[in-house]
């Protein structure tokens, strides 16, 4: 872990979390998933190996999907953020929440806000996706347990009845 | 009574809906008052006596805390089967990632440049890095001889056998080191307190093996030791014996510090440093008659142990007890041996043993079928054991399986034959080979031997203040569903609703010792304990006379919230039993091995490209017989990602060594399957029951990972008519087979080749 404190001072940085309106005192080059995770209480977003690879720390950024281990926070200025947590409406969980839990698309869960961030920023581009662009969709987030099967289904899942609803 | 059976209904997962919002707590998203941050220093050289240690300038030394194995109250060691290997070294390190000194600070971004200032002076030892320099005894790096363990199977007369033989049919095989990869790191936090003694927090497998390594790490009884598991991204086997190390390392700096200490692996210290499978080495020799049957034969099967026992032993005894696959062997000889080597210690990791040995099993079946010139389907119908036959081990199967069936079935979901006859016609032109592999196989399910009667594990099932019902035990959930079946179970037993029951957090101070989560027991052995002690509830407030037979769950939550009202907390136990007539030799290593095996048959089915030596998987059948299926969507999730873990070790995952140290510690260089490296794994149950697990259940948890790497190798050596005995098979080692055997790819036509027909 490097440290961000290196160069610059913390500077205030303004974005936007799950809707709200945020302003934190950072380091500029301090990493998104950790001042999510340290100063917003936000530990959703989970560091499976801090090098862009595995995708469990995924947050949309202005839609985008992103590796939060890999922004600084400056970049994130003005930014609209939404992380596993905004993706509930109060206790009502959104379609790929529910199923996932219903397909068995989640087991140990650590990567599973990352897939289900990755999922969501999928079906946002498209509505109907093939399993082939499914599984190409997802595959920049890693999971170890489930060997994505359920996961995919999960997603199918959620598209359909996106459609019929 | 409730009427509605939820064994085998896909209820909803216990913790679900905290991991799927995000909300589910693991350790390193949890913060303590006042809390430090600690990391390892850890040796540098394979092997040699630690001379000098300076602590480098530019380090505010006096911020930090230091530990060294001078701080450690107790026993300095790992408390495990042997107590070999320290927690921190004090004169003499045996592997590169060896922990040394600990340090503590309040800044995280700190300490990583304070682990590179400490400057540690050696004098080098030569080292031993593979089971064949092990073997040869020009080092001894452990003990006398290098020897860890080792264990002889006898059955029959070997000696007699070779004269008869029609053939004599040798090979040897081996696979790789894999590392589990759980996407969670490893990470604990410990806190200590005079009064209350040491507690732990952390991502782990096995409660009390922490809490037994605490104690006499600590010197601290039983009471004074509490561990408490958090939610735990994936373990595999991962977590089963080095959160002692970590543990211990924390409790160690939070003991010195007097603050909470939070100790977070990243990926490259959690690749380099913890456990991995061993690498294995198998050589069979086996006599075989003129029809394709086994008269006998000798296996010798070897695992590299790396530095210290940890749990060798163990993994060495269901490697060798595996090693003779689902087959009758009239006479065999297995000798197993788990040897030292200067690389950290291999440990736990899903199937062990199993899948090594299988390996090399599936793989002589292929190479004596085309020996014998039967096709891998015939020379495996002739030879698997059935009914009334014994296993190497003299345990005589009970159950009515029949492997031929399973084969059958297997076959035909896979449409083995037209795939077989459409491929031979399609390999004669073209750049790519297609090939179909079949892997028979079986996986014991609890410990092995007489290991549950020592575990003596016990349950607790609780009726609450409330008119609900808790399970208590130290058996812990990881991804496979633990809490979910547990509970299902619990529902069940006492005909109340699911929602009623639920399974508590492991946490010492409140759960018994139901034995570790390992050895795919957690449904068969615990759960059934889980079963009688919830009957235990319902037979107490019936004998009370607060509930009548066939109560409805209302009548129950009554008579429950008035039995805690009137005499407090109310909870019943139940202790494991041997099953009658089980007799296990330790001595000689006979008799019943396991309570129950589930049987398999996967069908592999594979494109290996001729221009980038590339294998892809293009469909996987897996057919199980498992007992019963207890939660559908849980036990298919589980054979599903026990695949995907199984074409990683065939194909992909190449731990790469350099005196005894991980070269590759990263998800860059360590390569495991994306979504889009998977074919369709389809999966296929079949369900004899099985008396001694709950409600029928046998242990599949492990299962998956044995099939994968034989169905593979045999399909690419299907597929293109050379011989491949080793995993991971990468693309260099096809091009370097293709190479040796003259099928280079500049003759493509020449490649093809049915390999030993096909009826």
């Amino acid at each position: 872990m490097t440290d961000p404190r290196q160069s610059q001072a913390k500077s205030g940085i303004s974005f936007t979390v799950n809707g709200e309106p945020r302003e934190v005192r950072a380091y500029p080059m301090e990493r998104l998933l950790d001042v999510l995770r340290h100063q917003l209480e936000l530990t959703g977003a989970k560091e499976g190996c801090g090098e862009g690879e595995c995708g469990s720390c995924a947050v949309l950024m202005d839609g985008a999907l992103v590796n939060s281990c890999l922004v600084p926070v400056l970049q994130a200025e003005g930014a609209s953020i939404v992380t596993i947590e905004g993706l509930a409406a109060g206790e009502q969980l959104h379609g790929l929440q529910e199923a996932f839990l219903e397909c068995g698309g989640a087991q140990c869960g650590i990567c599973t806000p990352g897939m289900i961030l990755a999922a969501c920023h999928l079906l946002n581009g498209k509505s109907d996706p093939t399993l082939e662009e499914i599984r190409e969709g997802l595959s920049g987030n890693l999971c170890r347990c489930t060997g994505y099967s359920q996961i995919l289904e999960a997603v199918q899942e959620a598209a359909q009845r996106r459609k019929s609803a | 009574m409730n009427s509605d059976h939820i064994i085998g209904k896909s209820v909803p997962r216990k913790e679900g809906r905290d991991k799927v919002t995000g909300k589910s707590e693991y350790v390193d998203d949890m913060v303590l008052p006042n809390m430090l941050f600690g990391a390892t220093v850890r040796s540098q050289i394979p092997r040699g006596h630690i001379r000098k240690i300076t602590f480098g300038p530019g380090v505010a030394w006096d911020e930090f805390v230091i530990v060294s194995a001078k701080d450690i109250p107790g026993k300095n060691c790992i408390a495990l089967i042997g107590d070999d290997q320290p927690c921190l070294a004090t004169d003499v390190v045996n592997h590169p990632e060896e922990p040394i000194l600990l340090l503590a600070h309040p800044d995280r971004y700190l300490l990583p440049k304070a682990v590179q200032a400490v400057s540690i002076e050696y004098h080098p030892l030569p080292g031993v890095f593979s089971i064949e320099e092990s073997e040869r005894r020009t080092e001894i790096v452990w003990g006398k001889d290098n020897i860890f363990k080792t264990y002889m199977i006898e059955k029959g007369d070997v000696h007699g056998i070779w004269a008869k033989a029609d053939y004599i049919v040798e090979g040897e095989y081996s696979t790789g080191a894999q590392e589990q990869l759980y996407i969670e790191n490893n990470g604990m936090i410990a806190a200590f307190d005079a009064a209350q003694g040491i507690t732990v927090w952390g991502s782990l497998q096995c409660p009390y093996y922490i809490h037994k390594a605490l104690m006499a790490l600590c010197n601290l009884p039983a009471e004074k030791v509490r561990v408490v598991q958090m939610e735990t991204g994936g373990a595999f086997g991962g977590k089963e014996e080095y959160p002692s190390m970590i543990a211990a390392h924390a409790a160690l700096l939070a003991i010195k510090a007097g603050r909470p200490v939070k100790i977070i692996y990243d990926r490259l210290e959690d690749m380099a440093a913890t456990t991995k499978r061993h690498p294995s080495r198998t050589r069979h020799r086996t006599a075989v008659s003129r029809d394709g049957k086994i008269l006998g034969g000798e296996i010798d099967f070897t695992i590299d142990g790396g530095a210290y026992l940890t749990l060798s032993p163990v993994v060495l005894s269901r490697g060798a007890i595996h090693a003779g696959g689902p087959y009758y062997w009239p006479s065999v000889r297995i000798r197993a041996q788990a040897v030292a080597t200067n690389a950290p210690p291999h440990g736990a990791f899903r199937g062990f043993g199993a899948p090594q040995s299988l390996f090399a099993m599936e793989r002589h079946m292929d190479h004596i079928a085309h020996t014998v010139g039967l096709s891998p389907i015939e020379i495996r119908r002739r030879n698997f054991l059935q009914p009334g036959q014994a296993t190497t081990t003299e345990q005589v199967v009970r159950e009515p399986i029949d492997l031929g069936k399973l084969l059958d079935r297997a076959l035909q979901v896979s449409e083995y034959h037209s795939k077989k006859q459409r491929f031979s016609g399609e390999n004669q032109s073209g750049d790519v080979r297609k090939g179909m592999g079949i892997a028979a196989f079986l996986h014991g399910a609890g410990f092995t031997g007489s290991g549950e009667r020592y575990l003596n594990s016990v349950v607790g099932v609780e009726g609450c203040a409330d008119g609900n019902v808790r399970v208590l035990v130290s058996s812990t959930e990881f991804g496979q569903g633990t809490k979910t079946v547990l509970s299902q179970i619990a529902a069940e037993a006492l005909g109340l609703p699911y929602e009623n029951v639920s399974t508590a957090q492991p946490d010492t101070l409140e759960v018994p010792n139901s034995g570790p989560t390992v050895a795919s027991r957690t449904v068969m052995v615990v759960g059934k304990l889980v079963q009688s002690a919830a009957l235990g509830i319902a037979q107490t407030l019936i004998a009370s006379g607060q509930l009548h037979e066939g109560y409805s769950p209302d009548e129950f939550r009554t008579a429950c919230q008035q039995h805690v009202a009137t005499h407090g907390q109310f909870r019943c136990w139940s202790r494991y039993e041997a099953p009658s007539g089980i007799f296990w030799d330790d001595e000689k290593y006979r008799g019943e091995a396991y309570a129950a095996f589930a049987w398999a048959v996967y069908i592999a089915e594979v494109t290996v490209d001729l221009t980038t030596y590339s294998v892809s998987v293009d469909d996987f059948v897996a057919l199980q017989e498992v007992g019963k299926v207890l939660h559908p969507v849980l036990a298919r999730g589980q054979i599903i990602g026990g695949v995907a873990q199984g074409i990683g070790f065939s194909l992909y995952e190449k731990v790469i060594w350099q005196n005894g140290r991980m070269q590759n510690g990263q998800m860059t260089n360590y390569i495991m399957p994306t979504s889009s490296d998977l074919p369709p794994i389809r999966v296929f149950f079949e369900e004899l029951g099985n008396v001694h697990g709950a409600y029928g259940a046998k242990g599949i948890g492990e299962l998956p990972m044995d099939g994968p790497a034989p169905a593979i190798v045999n399909a690419v050596e299907d597929a293109l008519g050379v011989r491949f005995d080793s995993v991971p098979l990468l693309p260099e080692d096809i091009m370097d087979g293709l190479n040796k055997s003259g099928l280079a790819a500049s003759s493509p036509q020449n490649n093809a080749s049915s390999v030993g027909g096909d009826r």
